[in-house]
């Protein structure tokens, strides 16, 4: 019924979902490890957080040089006011993608613990030792999760909306599948 | 009576005519002196040191090996990188520093190996265990100062540093690189 050119191509919605999923994963570990007690396994779970929000700035640099090559499908009928919504959430979406994980690259310079990816190829500390600002980092860090948190229930309660009340092709063209 | 005076007169002239170079660096700074070391944690260098130490020195780099050097390491002045990790290696799987608050140095000899460089070997004691231990390092006179630089790599497990669920090297790494830089004013050999 619907021409292919009205849903996601599989590149964007692999890279969606990948994301989605390593997002909400470095989330769930981020809030978890900083309440345990100092351990090895603590540091573990600390090196594990640093290279997947490394992983997950890598995919996004893909994602979005990607995305600017390909224009996503146009636009399931909607209000124009719930339109520019989506779209401005998108905008800072994508935005916050990029500066979660470099505030937390620059946080963990600032507190003088470098980022040795998968502990075999250091990142360099682009600022220096400096624990004021290294908490001052860690501040802007939280602050920007807890925005992605609230932005993304927002997106994921729109898309939900479409799918369950309008009962349109918004999510539907998202989804894994050919339908 | 003459040859007495002749003998003092010899003598003084023996004194004047050391070499200039004769002389003792033996007031340690302790502001300028600073031991520092580098820990590896998931791969990941972390720099750290010690803020005081007791030190006394006696050395003239023209007689090395009447050289001595002893210190003492106030081990709660560590900074080990966050606070964090200052509290953690205060207990007992660590340094234990309650029961055992200071690690010291004492020389046994200092050795030569030319070009300013030399090597000096004693016994370091750390958490209770003596072990023996040796540094090269660089002399370098500084105006009225000795500088003396050092390095050398200290396995944390010799001393049991880490122990119970530190103890496996994985997460924290055995070697733990120890420099040490001390800097001694220089007074007269004869005023000791
Ligand atoms: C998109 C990727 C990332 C997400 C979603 C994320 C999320 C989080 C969250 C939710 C916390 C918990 C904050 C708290 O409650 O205190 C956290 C903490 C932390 N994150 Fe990230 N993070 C990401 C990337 C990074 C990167 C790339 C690094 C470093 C290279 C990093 C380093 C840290 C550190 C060191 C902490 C602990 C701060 C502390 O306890 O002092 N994060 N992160
Ligand atoms: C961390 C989680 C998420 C992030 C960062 C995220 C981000 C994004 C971004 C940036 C776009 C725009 C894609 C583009 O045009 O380039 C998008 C589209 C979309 N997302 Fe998400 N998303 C997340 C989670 C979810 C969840 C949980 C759902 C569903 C319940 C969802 C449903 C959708 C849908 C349906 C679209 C297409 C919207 C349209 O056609 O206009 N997303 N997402």
């Amino acid at each position: 019924m619907n021409h292919s050119t009205d849903r996601y191509s599989s590149t964007a919605k692999a890279l969606h979902w990948l994301m989605a999923l390593g997002l909400f994963g470095a989330l769930g570990v981020g809030f978890y490890m900083t309440g345990l007690p100092l351990s090895p396994q603590k540091l573990q779970i600390y090196s594990w957080h640093k290279w997947a929000g490394v992983s997950l700035f890598l995919l996004v640099l893909l994602r979005f040089a990607w995305r600017l090559g390909h224009r996503p499908p146009a636009p399931v009928p909607m209000p124009a006011w719930q339109r520019l919504a989506a779209e401005g959430v998108h905008h800072l979406l994508y935005l916050l993608m990029f500066a979660i994980p470099l505030t937390g690259w620059l946080m963990s310079s600032a507190k003088g613990f470098q980022t040795v990816y998968f502990g075999v190829l250091p990142i360099p500390d682009l600022i220096g030792k400096d624990p004021d600002l290294g908490n001052l980092l860690k501040t802007v860090h939280v602050s920007l999760n807890f925005l992605l948190l609230a932005l993304v229930a927002a997106h994921a309660g729109a898309a939900l909306k479409h799918h369950f009340l309008d009962r349109d092709a918004t999510l539907r063209r998202m989804l894994p599948g050919r339908s | 009576m003459i040859k007495q005076t002749l003998g003092a007169a010899a003598l003084a002239a023996a004194v004047f005519a050391l070499p200039a170079q004769a002389v003792e660096f033996n007031a340690v700074q302790a502001d300028k002196t600073q031991i520092a070391f580098t820990y590896k944690q998931m791969n990941v260098p972390v720099d750290g040191k010690f803020r005081t130490s007791a030190a006394s020195i006696a050395f003239d780099p023209a007689k090395p090996q009447a050289a001595r050097a002893s210190l003492e390491i106030d081990l709660a002045s560590i900074d080990a990188g966050s606070q964090e990790a200052n509290d953690e290696v205060a207990s007992k799987l660590w340094f234990n520093t309650k029961a055992f608050p200071k690690a010291t140095f004492v020389s046994n000899s200092v050795k030569a190996l030319g070009n300013n460089r030399f090597e000096v070997t004693g016994k370091l004691s750390i958490k209770g265990k003596t072990l023996d231990a040796t540094a090269p390092f660089t002399f370098k006179q500084e105006g009225t100062n000795g500088v003396f630089d050092g390095a050398f790599v200290l396995k944390r497990a010799d001393y049991a540093i880490g122990e119970g669920m530190w103890a496996d090297f994985g997460t924290v790494a055995n070697e733990i690189q120890i420099k040490f830089h001390v800097v001694a004013a220089a007074a007269a050999a004869a005023k000791k």
